[in-house]
């Protein structure tokens, strides 16, 4: 167990530096910077005209098709990094309900292919 | 080992001030990222543990893409969440209310929490020791022949949820010219081009 | 061993075939112009189903005991078949006529009752979960196929987001019981159990999977989902939502409680009391001021509910056997009932509104005779079917001592026989308005006629509930051994 941590210490250091550096920064651009805001200058700029709209705009729901569909297939790719770690050790079974996995996900695969939901248009 | 506790207690907090932002910030897509936050940190707790596998995949599936899908998600609404937030006060009380009941109910309980005798061993019996083999193989062993009717109906609820997705979602516009690559690269000379013997003066 | 697994869960793996090998087809065959076709021959295949599932010989398991075929999920798994069967070919003819029919929506509750399947049959924690999600993913789907309607998407968004707040309280029980007792297999947890008595993690364990559970059979206060989604959602899929899937909850609630808890009964019996009597007076009172007939049916489907989880406070082998025949019973008037609401319909628009009745004795004599006796049978009027249901599950909380119970129940049946006969009064006594047009397809007069009879004669002793009671009875006694 400790074996383990201790290999994680490179990155417990690196994180702790990541954060340090971006709290220096951060800091010393409150302390050091001069900072003279006026209404115009916090204004948001557009080309020299006042900005039309909010920056938050309504996204087309076909981005949330392929993110979900991008979900799906990761969490398919997750169930195969435990079944290839351990290959050397599997049977005849763990290796055919691996195929039918991939086989029910192929079926869905193949669905939305034939339905047309991975064209843009 | 004092470097593993600090390394927790770091974790920890982050993880809890992280999950209160997450309902406290006013601006959603902070909320997303504060997700994220709290997120990497279950990560760390994970690794602590010596679950590293289930540390990556928090990283790879919810970082990498469930908090994706949120930031769509909070994008595609346009909710006007000032608004709804507005709303929060009045609800604010009884909500806390059922929280701090809740709150006392478990610390109540907490002193006369014990495990049964058995469970420490019953629970390690299936996998090998942590530190002994990696723990993706480990796992390996275990969900694909011990766990396969449980492994397909994961399988199946995915299939389900990509129906799902599409039934839902997905609506073929009229009037939009598609690539058929097919068609593409079936088409033969004779059928694209036409020669036509224009006469001088005259349109086709 | 693999082999003989398979041989244990063939049903389930057949539907699972039949749904895939049905999505493929469609997707390059006919897409929907063969969802009508593919709707009937889903309904015939459960029906299949059902069949084979009642004559297989019970007592198996399989997985090492994540999976249990006794005779208990038998019983359960045929009556979800034979109901699933039953509202999918009422519902080709609605869907259709709505031009709501895709081919998708018979394979989604394929997939849905294949999840039912896996949850009577869970003997662990986690194949319990997998059951329960792989249903409630397929129903929140469908709750929300009309979706160029608001209120269909509303119902379907609703729907998920409480059923998934219910599926994790679910899982935080879950995780605390296997926590405390070391295991997810029921086996497992009884041992631990029986070693070490009913710890106050686990005591927290199962008062929060009761209250996951109770979401998903909606019960009170875990109930406020059921009459927007009931509303919202297509009629074909409501009356979907209020077979197949109370009977899979109810079974799975049972399942949970008496193998893996049965030995400290005592305990959760107070939740499961607390639940009966809410649900009971709550959807029997709420019922009253309800003008939608869809409404009025959720909350009559959560008062059931109180009525079918008294069998499971009782917490002995007599209220389970209840619990079965009061399901059966529910099941059977809520497709008869559905059938008729499934017809209710103006130049061509579905209707649902109480008034829109007025005077149907009138204008269509034979379906509103049926109609009352449907009703009359959910109020639980002697002799009808279901004042039996009733009477069972009374009798079962009195033996196991809980006559305070049984009395509430009483009262509360006493109150809700006022709605369901304030529509038969609107039927026969009121003055016709716009009376509904269109004509009724010869399933659903089927179905309606069948209903209204098996709930009016069922009574006579020649017929003695077709059986039914010594069936729940083997059943019972088969989730005790």
């Amino acid at each position: 167990m400790e074996d383990l941590l201790r290999e994680y210490l490179p990155i417990l250091i690196f994180l702790a530096l990541a954060v340090a550096l971006g709290l220096v920064l951060i800091l010393a651009a409150a302390v050091l910077a001069v900072r003279r805001p006026d209404p115009e200058k916090v204004s948001a700029y557009e080309c020299g005209f006042n900005a039309f709209d909010d920056a938050r705009m309504k996204f087309d729901v076909r981005f949330y098709l392929v993110s979900i569909l991008f979900i799906i297939f990761d969490l398919e790719v997750a169930f195969l990094f435990p079944w290839a770690a351990a290959f050397p050790d599997h049977g005849e079974l763990a290796f055919w309900s691996m195929m039918v996995f991939l086989a029910v996900l192929t079926v869905g695969f193949a669905y939305e292919w034939k339905k047309g939901a991975l064209e843009w248009e | 080992m004092a470097v593993a506790t600090l390394a927790f207690y770091l974790f920890a907090c982050t993880a809890v001030a992280a999950g209160a932002l997450v309902v406290l910030s006013r601006n959603p897509v902070h909320s997303v990222l504060w997700l994220i936050l709290a997120f990497f940190s279950s990560a760390g707790l994970f690794v602590l543990m010596g679950a590293e596998f289930v540390a990556m995949l928090l990283v790879i599936v919810y970082v990498g893409a469930v908090a994706v899908l949120f930031l769509f998600v909070v994008m595609m609404l346009d909710v006007d969440f000032a608004e709804l937030k507005a709303g929060m006060a009045e609800h604010l009380p009884v909500g806390l209310l059922i929280g701090v009941v809740l709150l006392t109910q478990l610390a109540l309980a907490l002193g006369g929490w014990a495990f049964s005798d058995a469970a420490p061993a019953l629970r390690e019996a299936p996998a090998e020791a942590v530190g002994q083999v990696h723990n993706a193989r480990a796992l390996g062993r275990l969900i694909y022949d011990d766990y396969v009717f449980l492994f397909q109906a994961a399988g199946l609820i995915l299939l389900v949820a990509m129906v799902g997705a599409i039934v839902l979602t997905l609506r073929h516009r009229e009037g939009i010219k598609r690539q058929d690559v097919l068609k593409q690269i079936h088409r033969e000379r004779h059928e694209a081009v036409e020669l036509l013997d224009v006469k001088p003066g005259q349109g086709i | 061993m693999l082999s003989a697994d398979l041989y244990v869960v063939l049903p389930e793996a057949l539907l699972a075939l039949f749904a895939m090998a049905a999505l493929m087809a469609c997707a390059f065959g006919g897409q929907d112009r063969w969802a009508s076709g593919l709707t009937w021959l889903t309904a015939a295949f459960f029906a299949l189903l059902g069949l084979i599932v009642s004559f297989r010989d019970g007592g198996q398991e399989a997985f090492g005991g994540a999976f249990v075929s006794d005779g208990f999920a038998r019983f359960a798994k045929a009556l979800i078949l034979f109901s699933a069967a039953a509202v999918l070919a009422l519902s080709e003819n609605y869907l259709r006529r709505r031009r709501i029919l895709k081919f998708e929506y018979p394979v989604l509750i394929a997939m849905a009752t294949l999840g039912m399947m896996v949850m009577v049959s869970a003997g662990d924690l986690m194949s319990l979960y997998m059951g329960l999600e792989l249903q409630s993913l397929s129903l929140y789907v469908v709750a929300a196929f009309r979706r160029d309607s608001v209120k269909s998407t509303e119902a379907g968004l609703k729907y998920f987001v409480l059923g998934a707040l219910g599926s994790g309280l679910l899982l935080y029980g879950a995780s605390l019981i296997y926590g405390y007792a070391g295991a997810t297999r029921f086996a497992g947890i009884a041992e631990a159990v029986h070693e070490g008595g009913l710890s106050l993690g686990l005591l927290f364990g199962v008062a929060f999977l009761c209250a996951g559970l109770a979401f998903k059979i909606s019960a009170v206060p875990f109930h406020m989902w059921t009459p927007d989604v009931y509303e919202g959602s297509p009629t074909a899929v409501t009356a979907f939502f209020a077979t197949a899937p109370k009977v899979a909850a109810g079974a799975l609630f049972a399942r949970v409680l008496f193998d893996a808890f049965g030995e400290v009964s005592a305990e959760w019996r107070q939740i499961l009391a607390f639940l009966a009597v809410a649900s009971m007076f709550l959807g029997s009172i709420a019922a009253i001021v309800q003008t939608n007939i869809k409404r009025l049916m959720a909350y009559s489907s959560i008062a059931h509910m109180g009525f079918a989880l008294m069998g499971l406070a009782a917490g002995t082998q007599q209220g389970v056997e209840a619990l079965l025949v009061y399901l059966s019973i529910y099941v059977a008037m809520n497709v008869g009932a559905f059938a008729f609401i499934m017809c209710m319909e103006r130049d061509g628009a579905p209707v649902t509104g109480i008034g829109d009745l007025a005077g149907l004795a009138r204008t269509r004599p034979g379906q509103a005779l049926a109609v009352s006796a449907l009703m009359f049978s959910l109020a639980g009027v002697p002799p009808l079917l279901g004042f039996f249901g009733k009477w069972m599950v009374f009798v079962a909380a009195v033996d196991a001592g809980l006559a305070p119970l049984a009395v509430a129940g009483a009262v509360a049946s006493v109150i809700g026989a006022f709605y369901y006969l304030r529509i038969v009064k609107i039927m026969y006594f009121d003055e016709p308005g716009l009376s509904l047009t269109g004509s009724m397809p010869f399933a659903h007069g089927l179905a309606l006629t069948a209903a209204a009879l098996v709930m009016s004669l069922g009574w006579a002793p020649g017929l003695s509930g077709f059986g039914v009671p010594e069936l729940a009875a083997t059943a019972a006694a088969a989730l005790f051994n």
